[in-house]
């Protein structure tokens, strides 16, 4: 598998750092669990935080933090030797399969028009809107207009949107001054995970009244 | 950032968290704590725990890097980088509502590296001193806000609101730091 399409410094950066929002780690981290590339990048991000960590300043006296951590200590237990794996089982890779709660062949879609289907995934964010998308074969993304970023992860089949090619690993990575229509290659569904801001909420109803002439 | 003369160029926490994980060696444990521990405590407090918290979390932190040092792995970089990714996960239990989604090398769809371990050991190994001084060579905006990506738990567009720049000139600024950083790396025979 070569993955043409990568993480964003700017979100490797976030991620490593911790302070990415769940919806968008999901994308990252699945993105990561299939790309050794990726993962190396990852580690030099970590290692700045490390770095970072090491020259904080530090002042305080620890004797009486030593003393209390040291009486609770204990002799820790042997950690179980697991199996290793064998890899490139072509399923849904962790993290995103605990989220939708089975594999490709026991997902349950559900219907989102013109023979596209949907999951949507809960995380604990309301900065994100995440969700799997099923595209039929050939055709194109339903209502994909976005206002904000949208990250899309192809788990099978791939898309075309005009730009290059988007198969299984790859990452794209738009905002919202991009205008893209992808579509489906002909092969096969085309499977994704896609990321985007949560739709905006207004309070006033005035507003809600002319969110749709405001295109937004 | 200066750091303390003659205390530590890295290897030595390395051979100490080593000791630990090795022989549980409580001597080696202790001189990594009074290293580690005032470091995450302010790790903790800046990135938005009070005192009391703080404590608390550096305490869980330390606790756990001992519970865990027979996990270390001196390859795969740092003592420094691997407990400060013990404290960022335990940091997003405490604060945040939210999880924190992340790969499992044990995953039947998991791709495993593509690179021979014996090459990726050399890669890590040497990266501190390099890496602290590709830091404190950057620019001196390129550095603030790669430190205040670590440390203030802030997404990019709340950094460029804040600093009131364009989120396009926070990202590039990350870009360029990050480039600098990985090429010094690459430099000393590292990941490319
Ligand atoms: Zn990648």
């Amino acid at each position: 598998m070569t993955i043409r399409h990568h993480i964003s410094d700017d979100l490797l950066i976030s991620y490593a750092a911790g302070s990415l929002a769940e919806g968008w780690s999901i994308a990252v981290a699945t993105h990561l669990a299939l790309c050794p590339a990726c993962r190396r990048r990852l580690t030099v991000a970590e290692a700045v935080g490390g770095e970072l960590l090491d020259t904080m300043e530090d002042e305080a006296s620890v004797d009486q933090s030593w003393a209390s951590v040291r009486s609770r200590l204990q002799q820790p237990e042997t950690a179980a030797a697991r199996q290793s794996s064998v890899g490139h089982s072509g399923g849904l890779p962790e993290p995103l399969r605990s989220y939708v709660g089975g594999d490709f062949d026991t997902l349950k879609w559900r219907p989102l028009g013109r023979g596209a289907y949907q999951i949507p995934i809960k995380t604990g964010d309301r900065e994100t809107m995440v969700r799997l998308l099923r595209i039929p074969a050939g055709k194109p993304v339903p209502e994909h207009s976005h206002g904000g970023r949208e990250l899309t992860l192809v788990l099978a089949g791939s898309f075309h949107d005009g730009t290059g090619l988007f198969a299984r690993g790859d990452l794209e990575d738009a905002d919202a001054s991009l205008t893209h229509q992808p579509v489906a290659t002909p092969e096969a569904d085309c499977i994704c995970l896609a990321v985007t801001d949560a739709p905006l909420q207004f309070r006033s109803w005035i507003m809600r009244a002319i969110q749709p002439l405001l295109g937004i | 950032m200066n750091r303390p003369t003659g205390v530590d160029d890295g290897s030595d926490m390395r051979e100490l968290l080593c000791a630990v994980g090795a022989r549980r060696d409580i001597e080696a444990y202790e001189q990594l704590f009074r290293h580690f521990a005032p470091r995450v405590k302010a790790y903790m407090a800046r990135t938005g725990g009070n005192g009391q918290q703080a404590e608390e979390l550096m305490q869980e932190t330390m606790i756990a890097v001992w519970n865990k040092a027979e996990r270390y792995d001196p390859a795969k970089g740092a003592a420094s980088t691997w407990i400060f990714t013990i404290a960022r996960n335990l940091r997003i239990d405490a604060f945040r509502r939210e999880r924190r989604p992340e790969f499992d090398p044990e995953d039947p769809a998991f791709v495993p590296d593509d690179v021979a371990p014996a090459d990726a050991e050399l890669d890590m190994r040497e990266t501190s001193e390099q890496l602290h001084h590709a830091i404190a060579a950057l620019p001196a905006e390129q550095a603030s806000l790669l430190k205040l990506s670590f440390f203030e738990d802030q997404s990019h567009s709340a950094i460029a609101q804040r600093l009131n720049l364009p989120l396009g000139t926070v990202k590039s600024r990350m870009r360029l730091a990050f480039d600098k950083l990985r090429a010094a790396l690459a430099r000393s025979g590292d990941v490319s």
